[in-house]
């Protein structure tokens, strides 16, 4: 895993638990890895691991059970979607609204290119 | 926990602590940083009971680590700097002085010795300094003391060890160990480091976690440099600009750029982080 430098670590190793849920390698149910398993893997202090997972947690997208560790909950993948699709929509459209603003370029321009896409 | 208390401590003439007071949690691995000569070292040894304090106090789990009871001393190693070079193998080494530490582990001394790839038929006299210190690791693992202090850790290894390196180490953190690593190479203990601490001359600058750092400390990484920062450097694609976090936004530590902050606004930050 490479990690960037702008976003805090602990929000990385989330976005890469959560794309590894969406890539179905961790399903509904399952058992996920423990703290100290993605520490290990990562070479990343566990207490940022854990932070991670008490966010992941909070979203509901895994919870522990005693004995077993965490899981992921039944709608994982539907609340990953849904939230990344706000963030889309929040930070990543109007940045993309203003760049076709700078660039001079048209709606319409935009819609062509979307309809091309389609009838691929 | 560790405890240090209004500790005085000098080299003959030279004063290195001057009325510091800090502790030290367990379950964490703390980043121990300063410029050369600040006292990271002599730190340590008052820690692990190689130097006595002249004033003040340390304690360890309330025990006194200059008076050197066992009981203390067997939960405690100290890997050093400087790499040793024994006419001996680490095997031999490790078998030596491992019937010290109650919870020493052969098996584990094996595991490491392959996971860290190093000769086991070698004397250290034999291994090149990167093996030697892998060697010396594996050995000071193996003891599984609570309290793992190590000295530039990093220093010789090559790259793929550094990250074997953050591996075994994040694996063996668990709530009842205390990791202290003393290091100029930030970048080879990135993410694996928290909280840090940054000694000065005489003084502490700071002892926080990222969670602390960030909460107070904002790291805007953009196209311009930012008047007013504590502290602005140029990267590669824009500019690094460490400012107080006034808009509770969060960001991520970049330790090379927050100890050039710390060293260039060292009471602003000491009592920001206060």
């Amino acid at each position: 895993m490479d990690f960037n430098g702008h976003k805090p670590i602990y929000l990385q190793i989330y976005d890469h638990v959560c794309e590894r849920i969406l890539s179905g390698e961790f399903r509904s149910g399952d058992r996920v890895m423990s703290v100290r398993e993605l520490g290990v893997e990562l070479g990343v202090n566990p207490n940022t691991i854990m932070r991670a997972f008490e966010r992941l947690q909070m979203k509901e997208i895994i919870a522990t059970k005693r004995g077993i560790g965490f899981y992921v909950c039944d709608d994982a993948k539907e609340k990953i979607l849904s939230e990344q699709k706000k963030e889309f929509l929040e930070n990543e459209i109007p940045e993309f609204l203003k760049k076709m603003e700078l660039y001079g370029i048209t709606i319409e321009e935009v819609m062509n290119m979307f309809s091309l896409r389609s009838k691929m | 926990m560790i405890k240090i208390n209004n500790l005085d401590f000098a080299y003959k003439n030279t004063q290195v602590f001057k009325n510091i007071s800090l502790e030290f949690q367990k379950g964490n691995i703390y980043g121990l940083l300063g410029e050369n000569g600040v006292g990271k070292t002599t730190l340590l040894k008052l820690i692990c009971g190689l130097q006595k304090p002249q004033h003040g106090s340390v304690t360890v789990d309330g025990l006194t680590p200059s008076m050197r009871q066992p009981e203390l001393l067997q939960n405690v190693y100290f890997l050093p700097e400087e790499v040793i070079t024994e006419d001996t193998t680490p095997e031999k080494f490790i078998q030596k002085i491992g019937c010290f530490y109650p919870r020493y582990d052969f098996a584990l001394f094996n595991k490491l010795m392959g996971e860290l790839e190093v000769d086991l038929s070698k004397k250290f006299n034999e291994l090149s300094h990167g093996q030697k210190k892998k060697a010396l690791l594996a050995c000071a693992m193996s003891l599984q003391t609570d309290y793992l202090f190590l000295d530039e850790p990093t220093n010789g290894l090559d790259i793929p060890s550094k990250a074997l390196f953050r591996q075994v180490i994040s694996r063996y953190c668990s709530n009842e160990t205390t990791i202290i690593i003393s290091t100029h190479q930030v970048k080879d203990v990135e993410n694996l480091i928290d909280p840090i601490v940054i000694l000065d001359k005489d003084d502490v600058l700071m002892n926080a976690s990222f969670a602390e750092i960030t909460d107070k400390i904002y790291f805007e990484y953009g196209p311009e440099r930012i008047q007013n920062a504590y502290y602005t450097e140029m990267l590669p694609g824009g500019y690094i600009n460490v400012m107080p976090n006034t808009e509770h936004l969060e960001s991520n530590v970049n330790i090379e750029a927050l100890f050039n902050a710390v060293m260039k606004n060292k009471e602003t930050i000491k009592n920001l982080m206060k």
